[in-house]
């Protein structure tokens, strides 16, 4: 086995552009994923099931079927309708989706964990509907659900490579390409490989520390 | 659609099945050995195996398969089979999460148990196979169930490297009919429908191993809850 420290140094500005382009993508993808979540979940405390039935059909079909076709399935189908996006806005908007259909659970899980005597407490005071969600429910609902989304962005860290297969250049594309341009593949791939361990350990620390000082 | 298309695609859910059989075999198999050796006496068994399980679970499954692909032959001077080669980056990265389920279970046995087994003298390696695996394995079916699921989304990643799988049967349909909704649609349905019979499959394994240690499943355990103050708690 060779290890050529000058093909590190060669791919590192490389490198740097690739976590780039993978920071925005989770950056973008996590705040998509948190606010169709948040739709989903409460479309499906609707009273009617003709709001639940698709909605929750729907997310289980996301949920249960693979990012990559369906990557795929964004980027190569919604040109043939007329639609035409960046690979990356596409990619972004299909990860985002992807997940806001697991952030959707944790929502649900959250508002379910706010006690009855709140919900009461807001009937009692005579408080509207919209009011009991946006300043009794929710505050509560989603302080509780932060760590459990902080998990899903790590998660998503580890799903941003996939894009690479729509022509994103992040990280894995950017190592790829410099691996079939200089054929060295150990290098770049070490290196992106050991960048995601860093940056996924050092992210679930921080959300350790997170969810302590939000028990406080 | 014609059928030689069609063929192409059975073929192509043929070769997700097998790799979905063999690398959730390997990664059952890593998620005991590396879960139950978290709970190892000596430290540097704990350690090499909570090592091992931040590294995979650190690293993303493409990133793997990639280095499966490209950086073990050079370095090993040996190639694997494509097959091989994505049970082998499948397995190992799924294990790492398999293996956190098989920690979580066995440290929720209830402690009286160990104890009890240490009481009546049973040996580790007994303790562990009469006691504590016979109540944690039902308990571990529902997330084993959810990775099962996450397993065979991952899949599909091997359609990258260019092996035949069901997405890469789809992405071939599409070069041959210029045309993506029909074949894509269709590739979900089915990804959706292997998922659905995973879920089913699993639901009724946990029925039957609860069964085995006298326990409900879930649902029924819910509706006989005892009230609260009746002295049973």
């Amino acid at each position: 086995m060779t290890w050529d420290w000058g093909a590190v140094a060669d791919f590192m500005p490389y490198f740097w552009d690739g976590l780039w382009v993978t920071l925005q993508i989770l950056v973008f993808g996590s705040l998509i994923s948190f606010a169709l979540g948040l739709v989903w979940a409460l479309l499906m405390r609707a009273p009617t099931r003709w709001v639940t039935w698709p909605v929750g059909g729907l997310t289980e079909f996301v949920r249960n079927t693979p990012l990559l076709v369906q990557l795929f399935f964004l980027f190569y189908v919604l040109p043939e309708w007329g639609i035409t996006f960046s690979a990356m806005t596409t990619g972004v908007f299909a990860i985002g989706l992807h997940y806001s259909t697991y952030t959707m659970q944790v929502y649900r899980a959250g508002i379910e964990a706010v006690p009855v005597g709140q919900w009461e407490a807001a009937t009692a005071l005579n408080l509207p509907l919209r009011r009991t969600w946006t300043v009794v429910i929710l505050p509560q609902a989603v302080r509780r659900v932060v760590p459990a989304l902080g998990n899903y962005v790590i998660s998503m860290l580890k799903d941003t490579p996939l894009l690479m297969a729509i022509t994103v250049l992040e990280m894995l594309g950017q190592a790829r390409l410099f691996a079939q341009q200089n054929f060295q593949f150990t290098e770049p791939l070490t290196v992106i490989g050991v960048a995601f361990i860093v940056i996924s350990y050092l992210a679930s620390l921080a959300l350790r520390a997170l969810e302590r000082r939000l028990v406080h | 659609m014609t059928s030689g298309l069609w063929e192409r695609v059975l073929e192509g859910v043929w070769v997700t099945i097998q790799l979905l059989v063999l690398s959730a075999l390997l990664a059952t198999a890593v998620s005991f050995v590396v879960g139950i050796a978290r709970t190892h006496r000596l430290w540097i068994v704990r350690f090499l195996a909570g090592f091992y399980t931040e590294v995979f679970r650190g690293t993303s499954a493409l990133v793997m398969i990639f280095w499966v692909f490209f950086v073990l032959p050079p370095a090993f001077g040996w190639q694997l089979v494509p097959l091989w080669a994505g049970t082998l980056a499948l397995g190992l990265t799924y294990g790492a999460y398999g293996s956190e389920i098989v920690r979580g279970a066995l440290a929720a046995v209830d402690p009286a148990q160990r104890e009890g087994g240490i009481a009546l003298s049973f040996t580790p390696w007994q303790r562990m196979r009469l006691i504590l695996l016979p109540q944690a394995v039902p308990e571990m079916i529902p997330p084993f169930s959810n990775l099962l699921i996450e397993l065979l989304k991952g899949t599909a990643l091997v359609s990258v490297m260019g092996m035949g799988d069901l997405a890469f049967s789809a992405n071939l349909v599409r070069l041959a009919l210029q045309e993506s909704a029909e074949i894509y649609t269709y590739v979900l349905l089915i990804y959706f429908a292997i998922a659905f019979l995973l879920t089913r499959s699993m639901r009724g394994l946990e029925r039957k191993l609860k069964a085995g240690v006298g326990k409900a499943p879930r649902k029924k355990a819910a509706a006989v809850r005892v009230p609260e103050g009746s002295g049973v708690s």
